[in-house]
């Protein structure tokens, strides 16, 4: 279980996340979703160690977060930011190699070696494997970065906004691969998305922040409401039934 | 390897033997090869420098020229290696360490002691306990410098360097108010003092800042694989496991020292590091620092050997190694940064 | 606050005119007369070195100010941009190639070369991506140091190092009448700057935006690093190198009053004099009768200044 007690971070006097508590965990695939500033990838900041609460504590399995080995920690827990630009000039094959280096330290055993070439195909990377990532797509690039967190082989993955610059057939792909990592290989998934109808379909809880704080936290079916979205979204939403599915509109 | 799994059809058979030119273009893709040919292209240097056009007896010129070779091995390797682990601490590959203005406070320091003990203390100090001092003050003060603007909640490896700058600029007009507060006999002791070159270098002190710069590589060694994660960027390091703060202050440190003990040595060297660094990272063809890391280290001695040879033999500058290649370097990162911008 | 600072500026004008080595107080001007040593001396020497310093402040700050709007980045000046570097390698290439010529042609050849490096920089800067405030002056300090260690090289070769030392090194101490006019121009180019103030105004604001609201981008910007270059230059050859100035002054004076050029100009220039002036009067004062060079001041309490200005609790760079 990821468990954030009584959290708050401020950035330059302004509180982006206010007194938060909450556990992820639980079920398979978890949405994380709210407008801009919410707090959302300031939360997985906080989770992944990249910066310290002002306030509260951050545990991983029972584990305060800034005590636990940084290099243990990497074996339990993956998260992928947003904006992921490379200096060095990678093939796939490399950027799916270091997920093994919590595990390795840079020497790959065979076992180590499985594990990426599943990452690989996996991901259906295997015919890209010894090109360079700027010469990749930007849907497939984004497939390397998660097979690179797959390979890392942890409990507990975070993607932040990994649907962000894809064109419609890859976020589909993407999040269909989300569902996977739950279903088949069993893993936790939080994944904070932009789109409430991506988040309806494929994910089994959603989170719902804003201004800093967690306003709804309940499975799907309860979230996806008129009154509950028009809170979170501070604007009116439509929620019509579509093949069995609910569907948020907010387009008028 | 990849193999190909596409069900065999009619397809041309596959040559027995490589052809010549592709056994050579698959050699020269290893990166252990191409370093093969590098180090005999230093071998090859260094034997036609110690060996050729000896004006008298051959074991005094051996003597000198031998010297010379080390010193140049030396610096090669401090501003080689310290560049590459820079440019991936700070993510960023047209910056060098040394514009932080370590030889301003070289000689703030050899001002403050005139200043501060007189001219005669000055001039009696054993030159090997100076020379640790000077260093040892010029380490304290980068990493100081580095903890007290990266560690914190400041964390940007550029307004540290800028403050490096500023604070040499600073050093610099410190030093010159002090040196004209001084007794002009104090004063003329501080203008004696410089800087060695390369082709004289002062022999206890080579052996000390080689010592410094073996010890240095020594503690580069075990990081080698964490440097290659580190280029990855921070966020995906701290991800992997990587305590990132901890790991980037040791190597900034590692770094200082070899920067300060060539500076101390030779005097500043701006701009030579990134021509070797950039070069190195094209002939590697790899980024992976236990590669960049040598290959740098040794285009460093083939600019510096050829470069000498090239001076003193055909052009007969003997003197202006240091300038020419700091021109050379300018050049070239004016290149580097009009092509393909300031990443 | 302006009042005060104009209050300051005749005051220390005043004092400035009456330090020095020999005896110029009032006592000895009503002794001599208009034909005495005393008057003369301050004729030839004390009003043009004060006028001078005056100048120089003044200038210097718009210089820095301009460029400032021209990158859109607080933390550039000319001599954290290579410009006057560039102009000091044009003042070698005249003293080697035209060693005759009069100084206006000096300045002019020094002028030419500030603006090659104006553009350089530039050029160079538009590489950068744009939030990294703080790597553009780290790549226009490298930028100086190429360009530096070129005209090192040469006046090494030429045996003219020691010179090149002498007179970039930033002092009033050689001022006097028939040798300053020089920096009248840089007078001439605050003016300049004024008129168009506020189209430099409208160009800090980007490309886009300028053009947008019907601005030719391109001359503006020309006409900017013409007024960059020349005060450079002018500075250079009636008193050498002096470092922050051009950094610290507009900065500060944005802090109080905000970033509209027409209502800053007025406040940079006031302040680059009166700062100047302070430490040039410390500077002769400090070790009298010897003097220190000017630079060594300004370098001592500009970066002082400068690190301020970076590490300050909501500075951008950080």
């Amino acid at each position: 279980m990821i468990a954030l007690d009584s959290v708050t971070k401020r950035y330059n006097g302004r509180v982006v996340l206010d007194d938060v508590s909450i556990t992820l965990g639980g079920e398979g695939v978890t949405a994380l979703i709210g407008p801009n500033g919410a707090g959302k990838s300031t939360l997985f900041s906080l989770v992944g160690r990249l910066v310290r609460p002002d306030s509260g504590t951050v545990t991983i399995d029972g584990q305060d977060v800034r005590t636990a080995a940084s290099g243990d920690l990497a074996k339990t827990l993956a998260v992928l930011r947003q904006d992921n630009h490379i200096a060095a000039r990678l093939t796939v094959a490399d950027l799916v190699e270091f997920g093994r280096f919590p595990h390795s330290k840079g020497r790959l055993t065979a076992a180590d070696r499985e594990q990426i070439d599943r990452a690989i195909a996996y991901l259906d990377l295997e015919a890209f494997r010894e090109r360079f990532l700027d010469e990749l797509s930007g849907g497939q690039r984004q497939r390397a970065f998660i097979a690179m967190v797959l390979a890392q082989d942890t409990k507990y993955v975070l993607l932040d906004e990994p649907l962000n610059n894809l064109d419609v057939r890859h976020m589909g792909e993407i999040m269909k691969l989300v569902r996977r990592m739950a279903d088949e290989l069993g893993k936790v998934v939080v994944v904070v998305l932009h789109d409430i109808n991506f988040a309806a379909t494929y994910s089994d809880r959603i989170v719902a922040m804003r201004d800093g704080r967690v306003i709804a936290d309940a499975p799907v079916a309860e979230i996806m409401r008129p009154e509950v979205l028009a809170e979170v979204y501070e604007t009116p939403v439509d929620v019509r039934e579509i093949d069995g599915r609910p569907v948020a509109l907010y387009y008028a | 390897m990849r193999t190909d799994t596409v069900a065999p059809t009619a397809s041309a058979p596959e040559p027995a033997v490589a052809s010549p030119r592709s056994r050579l273009a698959s050699a020269w893709a290893r990166p252990g090869v191409r370093l093969g040919l590098l180090v005999t292209l230093v071998l090859a240097l260094a034997a036609v420098y110690l060996f050729t056009a000896v004006p008298g007896s051959l074991e005094y010129a051996l003597k000198i020229r031998s010297t010379t070779v080390v010193a140049m091995v030396v610096v090669a390797i401090a501003v080689g290696v310290s560049t590459v682990v820079f440019h991936t601490i700070t993510q960023n590959r047209i910056l060098t360490p040394s514009i932080m203005g370590f030889d301003a406070f070289y000689m703030l320091v050899s001002t403050v002691i005139v200043f501060f003990l007189g001219a005669t203390t000055f001039l009696r100090a054993d030159p090997v306990t100076l020379w640790l001092v000077q260093v040892a003050i010029m380490v304290a003060f980068s990493v100081f410098l580095f903890t007290w603007l990266f560690g914190g909640k400041r964390r940007s490896i550029h307004l540290m360097l800028l403050v490096g700058i500023v604070l040499g600029t600073f050093f610099r007009s410190l030093t010159e108010w002090m040196q004209r507060m001084l007794d002009p006999l104090d004063f003329q002791v501080l203008t004696d003092t410089g800087f060695a070159s390369l082709t004289r270098p002062d022999e206890t002190l080579l052996l000390l800042t080689g010592v410094l710069v073996v010890l240095g590589c020594i503690a580069v060694l075990p990081l080698l694989r964490t440097l290659d994660v580190l280029t990855l960027g921070e966020p995906v390091a701290v991800g992997l496991g990587v305590n990132h703060r901890r790991v980037i202050m040791a190597l900034f440190a590692i770094v200082s020292v070899m920067v300060a003990a060539s500076t101390a040595l030779v005097g500043p060297i701006l701009f030579f590091g990134l021509i070797v660094a950039n070069l190195a990272y094209s002939y590697a063809g790899t980024f992976r620092h236990r590669w960049t890391l040598p290959t740098a280290a040794l285009l460093g001695v083939v600019f510096l050997l050829g470069g000498q040879l090239l001076l003193e033999r055909l052009f007969g500058f003997g003197g202006s190694l240091s300038m020419v290649i700091e021109f050379a370097g300018g050049l070239f990162f004016l290149y580097l940064v009009l092509r393909k911008g300031a990443r | 606050m302006g009042v005060l600072i104009g209050v300051c500026l005749v005051l220390l004008g005043i004092a400035s005119l009456f330090i020095g080595v020999s005896d110029v107080s009032p006592a000895a001007l009503l002794e001599g007369g208009t034909d005495g040593t005393a008057a003369f001396l301050l004729a030839a020497s004390r009003v043009p070195r004060t006028v001078a310093v005056l100048l120089v402040g003044a200038s210097l700050g718009i210089a820095g100010l301009i460029l400032q709007m021209l990158v859109r980045n607080k933390f550039v000046e000319p001599g954290t941009t290579g410009v006057t570097e560039f102009a000091t390698l044009g003042m070698l290439v005249t003293i080697v190639l035209w060693p005759g010529m009069a100084v206006m042609g000096k300045m002019g050849v020094a002028a030419a070369f500030g603006l090659v490096g104006t553009w350089v920089f530039l050029r160079v800067v538009r590489a950068v991506p744009v939030r990294q405030l703080v790597l553009v002056p780290l790549v226009g300090i490298m930028l100086g140091g190429i360009v530096g260690a070129v005209t090192a090289f040469f006046a090494y070769r030429l045996d003219l190092l020691q010179s090149l030392g002498q007179w970039s090194q930033g002092s009033f101490a050689t001022i006097m009448a028939g040798r300053y006019e020089y920096v009248w121009i840089a007078g001439v180019m605050v003016i300049v700057a004024w008129i168009a103030a506020d189209r430099f105004s409208v160009i800090g604001l980007g490309e886009e935006f300028a053009t947008n609201l019907g601005l030719d981008y391109r001359r503006v910007v020309a006409i900017g690093m013409v007024v960059v270059a020349v005060i450079t230059a002018a500075v250079l050859v009636t008193a050498g190198m002096i470092p922050f100035l051009g950094l610290v002054v507009p900065n500060i004076v944005s802090l109080i009053i905000g970033d509209n050029v027409r209502r800053s100009i007025p406040w940079v220039a006031g302040l680059g004099a009166l700062f100047v002036l302070a430490c040039d009067i410390v500077a002769r004062t400090v070790r009298f009768p010897y003097e220190i060079p000017l630079s060594v001041i300004v370098g001592i309490v500009g970066a002082g200044l400068f690190l301020w200005l970076l590490l300050r609790k909501g500075s951008r760079a950080h």
